[in-house]
């Protein structure tokens, strides 16, 4: 970990970085901010935790804790709205088991998340498989999509 | 065969989703397998072009054959080897896969000047935007202008914010001439993140130098020295080309020291958002791009006179910026000759929801929302009835029918109690419901409220739960007021943008649709049959042929019967999911 946490360290001396690019890289290598992540650089860079904290939770990028193997984004914008994706994060989440008051599944193989916009309306309603965008998503097609994930598990 | 040929596959977001990449893939080898015509694949060049608008035909791929260009829709790998022997080879198109006359009527009412090189040129190619007269406004701009020429030719243009305000342009511009500091900035945001909008995202992928070429004009008139493009972190193919383009940009003298000659230096940065809506606001990005909260502050300043780390910065939009070459070059006039006296030029919007040609689409101010509807978006999907028109994502309001000749411009748009906003335009039709609608737009707000000023963070919460409970059926008698007192003071008294204007798509729909609030609080009843708490599902058992497919499809095992027999949904286990409505052939579900 140490020797990542190096190179991130190095990377933000040479690109005048801040707080927001450690924790893009941080989040980049390891899926989420580990918690010693922060309080090595808040050692090494003589800022306090909190302010580490503060901005990590500020973002919706950054997340706190380790992430599902397979990430499944739907896409809350307007347009997806209009055309049901409601119904497909319901349907997703209650084929996996996803528990209440959480995103991933306790075996940490699937994360369901919810994304603003990805700006792709003109194919709403759209769903981001493991950063693939699939759009014009009907619930059949989710669910052989979903098939073709836990078959890969 | 001796004309030369040009395939153009889109690659948008789009495009890319749709199998775009695999298309040129099949291209490529479809050309090199045939290598025994070795004049045709020496004559023949396949790029791949930026989003051209029309999202629900995609992959779209031109095939032009000396000066005849001929597009393909829904173009799938394995319709490549019929097109490259029927049309390339042979020279007869393909017929039943034209995009025809829809495509043409799509584009017929629009005027291209932002758009006018998305999806026409290869966006990761600086020589395809050269080609195309790029880099010849900056030239201009750089050799025979002085700062205050440029600051006046976009004033007199009448060129206004396109990122929702509409503040005027060389306004803000004039003001950060005027400045003295040793740095000075201007800031490109693409921080778009209205739901419901994606112009600025398939402007930076489909013309990103166009973006940058404004800029660097900017800098220029502003004697600014450094720039960044805040790009959101949901963007990644954005994040990409922007890159490819300013670093082809610095091999070739367009960024960097002493540009074009001039004597201007100027830097230009990509700083990546991390996820967070209020950052589109000028004073979040700011602090967002300090590495802090992106927290809004009271404006005491303007931008251009204290920025970011506190320096003189002027910060437009994606849009804003890739107009400006266009003027420099053809003059204030030409542009002011698209669009209205107050509002010059011409709009880009996102066409979305229940329309039958949904993608991107530039009109010149002051056409009308219903010719827009109609005519480009090629009326309501499904032959259902229209009724209404989300502008402005969270910030805006919904339009009804009766408005919909209202003229498009930032004032008239203001009038109707919506805002022109970004630019996303969301289609409902009779099977939205509009309580549902706003509770969803305050959803988004609420969960984007920084947390900084109370009638904000506290408010759109109060407002919130409010909605939740009409949509619940728990709506009480005085709501609906409640809702209006709210959210006239939430207007009021926030901060910033995003909380002065979370409570316009409540108030707007209370406005035009305040029958739907009433039957919700008192009948108990959805009009729309969205809201799950007021609806139920059953079989009409005239209908059922008790195919089963109901049965089969049901995630909550709640549909009986036995075969060709008619079936039942079981209320108390049917989590009204809507699986079985989808898959029923004969009509047989009722939703009510």
């Amino acid at each position: 970990m140490e020797e990542v946490l190096e190179r991130i360290l190095h990377n933000f001396r040479s690109n005048e970085g801040n707080i927001i690019s450690i924790l893009q890289d941080i989040e980049e290598h390891f899926g989420y901010i580990p918690e010693d992540a922060i309080n090595w650089f808040s050692f090494q860079l003589n800022i306090p935790t909190s302010r580490f904290f503060g901005t990590a939770t500020f973002y919706s990028q950054f997340h706190l804790k380790p992430r599902g193997k397979n990430i499944i984004t739907v896409c809350r914008g307007t347009a997806c709205h209009v055309k049901g994706s409601e119904r497909l994060y319901d349907r997703i989440a209650m084929e996996l088991d996803i528990p209440p008051d959480n995103d991933t599944t306790p075996d940490r193989k699937f994360t369901v998340e919810k994304v603003n916009c990805v700006g792709a309306c003109g194919i709403a309603p759209v769903l981001i498989l493991n950063k693939e965008i699939y759009g014009k998503m009907s619930l059949s097609k989710t669910m052989k999509a979903l098939k073709n994930l836990k078959i890969s598990e | 065969m001796s004309k030369p040929v040009v395939i153009k596959v889109c690659t948008g977001t789009g495009g890319i989703a749709a199998g775009g990449e695999e298309v040129i893939k099949y291209f490529r080898s479809e050309m090199s397998s045939l290598s025994l015509e070795a004049h045709v694949t020496r004559k023949c060049s396949i790029h791949k072009v930026g989003c051209r608008g029309f999202c629900s035909f995609d992959v779209l791929v031109d095939v032009i054959v000396g000066d005849a260009k001929t597009t393909y829709k829904h173009v799938k790998p394995e319709m490549v080897p019929r097109i490259v022997k029927e049309h390339i080879l042979e020279g007869n198109p393909v017929q039943e896969w034209l995009a025809g006359e829809e495509y043409i009527r799509f584009h017929e009412k629009q005027t291209k000047i932002v758009l006018s090189h998305c999806g026409e040129i290869d966006p990761e190619d600086i020589d395809a935007y050269i080609s195309v007269g790029g880099y010849e406004a900056a030239r201009k701009a750089f050799s025979s202008m002085t700062p205050d020429e440029i600051v006046e030719m976009i004033k007199s243009s009448h060129l206004r914010g396109r990122g929702g305000a509409g503040f005027p342009t060389g306004i803000k511009w004039e003001l950060g001439l005027r400045m003295q500091s040793d740095v000075k900035y201007v800031i490109c945001n693409g921080d778009e993140g209205d739901p419901g909008a994606f112009m600025d995202r398939s402007v930076m992928e489909g013309d990103p130098h166009s973006v940058i070429e404004g800029m660097i004009i900017c800098a220029k008139a502003t004697n600014s020295n450094k720039g960044y493009i805040y790009v959101r972190a949901e963007y990644p193919l954005a994040v990409k080309r922007l890159q490819m383009a300013i670093d082809s940009c610095y091999e070739r003298g367009f960024l960097g020291k002493n540009i074009l000659g001039a004597g201007v230096d100027f830097d230009l940065k990509i700083f990546q958002g991390a996820g967070a809506f209020v950052c589109g606001e000028a004073t979040a990005l700011m602090r967002s791009i300090e590495g802090k909260r992106g927290m809004p502050s009271p404006k005491l300043w303007r931008s251009a006179e204290k920025g970011l780390w506190d320096k003189p910065t002027v910060l437009n939009n994606v849009e804003t910026f890739a107009n400006v070459p266009k003027i420099i070059l053809h003059g204030p006039r030409w542009y002011k000759k698209h669009g209205t006296d107050r509002s010059g030029g011409t709009k880009v919007f996102s066409l979305s929801g229940r329309v039958n040609n949904t993608g991107l689409i530039e009109v010149p101010f002051g056409i009308t929302l219903r010719d827009m509807i109609d005519n480009i978006g090629g009326g309501i999907e499904g032959g259902k009835r229209f009724k209404a028109l989300q502008t402005g994502g969270p910030s805006g309001g919904c339009i009804p029918e009766d408005l919909l000749d209202t003229e498009i411009d930032y004032e008239s748009l203001a009038q109707v109690g919506s805002i022109m906003g970004s630019g996303g335009m969301v289609v409902l039709d009779e099977t939205s419901c509009m309580v549902n609608t706003s509770k969803f737009f305050l959803e988004f707000t609420q969960a984007e409220s920084c947390g900084k000023c109370t009638p904000c963070r506290i408010g759109t919460k109060r407002m919130l739960e409010i909605l939740e409970r009409i949509t619940d059926g728990k709506g009480r008698e005085g709501d609906i007021e409640l809702l209006e007192e709210l959210g006239r003071y939430i207007r009021s008294t926030s901060l910033c943008g995003l909380g002065m204007t979370a409570p316009n798509p409540v108030l707007s729909t209370l406005r035009y649709f305040r029958s739907e609030y009433e039957t919700h609080i008192r009948d108990k009843k959805c009009p729309a049959a969205v809201c799950k708490a007021l609806i139920t599902y059953s079989i009409i058992q005239d209908n059922c042929t008790g195919c089963g497919a109901c049965r089969r499809a049901c995630p909550a095992d709640a549909v009986r019967g036995t075969k060709k027999k008619p079936h039942q949904i079981i209320e108390g286990l049917c989590i009204k999911c809507g699986t079985c409505f989808d898959v029923c052939k004969f009509k047989a579900i009722l939703k009510e």
